[in-house]
């Protein structure tokens, strides 16, 4: 998990790793085992489809819609399923609300279970040893990494994702966030408040 | 396996989380197509996702924390490859096909890709007993170290909890990764205190939770 960044392309010679899988990927056409069609689609809607807009959208819907809220809290596949958003590591949902008392944070210890239907790929970090190893235990010490300070009296619920359950947090609504449409409450969702190593914006935050 | 380096919870010594400026999906073309190439290659390979995880976990600690995550994918499925014949490790040496492959089922057509990742793979299954346990539960995590894959993460194992969600019967991965079956079994999320988990210098605010299958649990 180490030097995550030692392979940009802009290195002026193409690297050992990445001779290597344009090597595999040959092999494994020429065997026929994979049509490159099929992986330029996969990488294609991952890059350009998929992401936190989709979430975003999901709590923008909960925080306008009370009945909405509840559908989701109570069937979040159905919930989220029901804005278009399903499947491969999205399979069994579960939305975790928080509260002024109550702050959840997602994690996975032991790998990178994430929640791709509505938030994409994870980032790096979330990937990372720092994160998986530490949040369990200082999860306050993670959230000033990420320059956010809770009450002392908050209860901090952090959710190991260890199955193929798939959690993601309903962030608080921000004060000052009243009156406004779905759209622009979309707008102050951030990735990482549904992760729960933010918060969601108030209305002229700066992202 | 039970004792790699993947199981990070609660370990001291990996420093700050540093978030990365604009955040980049993949962070070079190889990445890119690893990722596919991963995905793809479990239709042909007819491997499952418990034992594409323990392909990746199951390397020594100092090769696992060397790779970058990608890296470990990549790893990971050239291993699963070369289990199955599918790709010899002579060919991935020498970087092209030195013999035919062996008959397979099938791969991923571009036309099936939108369809595949919406489906997705559940892995909730009917269940087959009563759920022993119900929310509000006191149960203890078992001392267990098995020597293959588990989800059950080093840092509850011996501690008490309560169980809080109860989410029917899932597909076990001990088992699923090792070809051994699905041996669905009732999964909960149990939650920790804390001070249960890490004594009592633990911020007293922490509740930890993770899901948990039946036979990682016994009442407490």
């Amino acid at each position: 998990m180490a030097h995550e960044h030692d392979h940009d392309e802009e290195h002026s010679e193409l690297s050992e790793t990445q001779l290597r899988v344009r090597a595999l990927e040959t092999i494994l056409t020429e065997k026929g085992y994979v049509d490159p069609a099929a992986l330029d689609l996969l990488i294609e809607t991952y890059e350009t489809k998929v992401g936190p807009r989709n979430g975003a959208r999901v709590v923008a819907k909960a925080w306008s819609d009370p009945a909405y809220r509840a559908w989701l809290l109570e069937d979040a596949n159905a919930a989220i399923a029901s804005v278009g958003y399903a499947g491969r590591q999205g399979e069994h949902m579960v939305v975790l609300e928080n509260t002024p008392k109550r702050h959840n944070m997602v994690v996975c210890t032991l790998c990178s279970c994430y929640p791709w239907p509505v938030l994409g790929l994870p980032p790096v970090w979330y990937k990372s040893a720092p994160y998986r190893s530490r949040v369990v235990l200082e999860p306050r010490g993670v959230l000033r990494d990420f320059g956010v300070e809770l009450p002392a009296e908050t209860e901090i619920r952090v959710w190991d994702s260890t199955s193929e359950v798939r959690y993601l947090v309903l962030p608080l609504r921000p004060e000052g966030s009243a009156g406004l449409s779905e759209d622009a409450l979309a707008e102050l969702v951030t990735r990482n408040s549904m992760i729960g190593t933010g918060l969601a914006k108030r209305p002229g935050e700066p992202a | 396996m039970t004792e790699g380096a993947h199981d990070m919870g609660g370990v001291r010594g990996y420093g700050k989380v540093v978030p990365e400026p604009n955040e980049p999906m993949f962070h070079a073309e190889w990445e890119r197509r690893a990722f596919a190439l991963t995905l793809a290659m479990a239709k042909p390979g007819e491997w499952n996702i418990d034992m594409s995880r323990a392909a990746r976990e199951n390397r020594p600690p100092e090769d696992y924390l060397a790779k970058s995550y990608y890296e470990i994918w990549l790893a990971g499925l050239e291993q699963l490859m070369a289990e199955r014949g599918l790709v010899g490790r002579d060919e991935l040496e020498a970087g092209r096909v030195l013999r035919p492959p062996p008959p397979f089922k099938d791969r991923l057509s571009p036309e099936d890709v939108a369809q595949v990742l919406y489906r997705g793979a559940p892995t909730g299954r009917a269940p087959n007993a009563p759920a022993r346990f119900k929310a509000g539960d006191r149960v203890r995590a078992r001392n267990i170290a098995p020597a293959t894959h588990t989800r059950l993460p080093r840092y509850v194992r011996g501690h008490a909890g309560v169980v809080e969600l109860v989410h029917g019967c899932h597909v076990f991965p001990d088992s699923n990764a090792l070809g051994a079956g699905e041996n669905p079994q009732w999964l909960y999320t149990v939650c920790f205190d804390g001070t249960e988990l890490w004594g009592p210098g633990a911020d007293p605010t922490l509740k930890v939770s993770v899901d948990a299958w039946d036979a990682y649990l016994e009442p407490a």
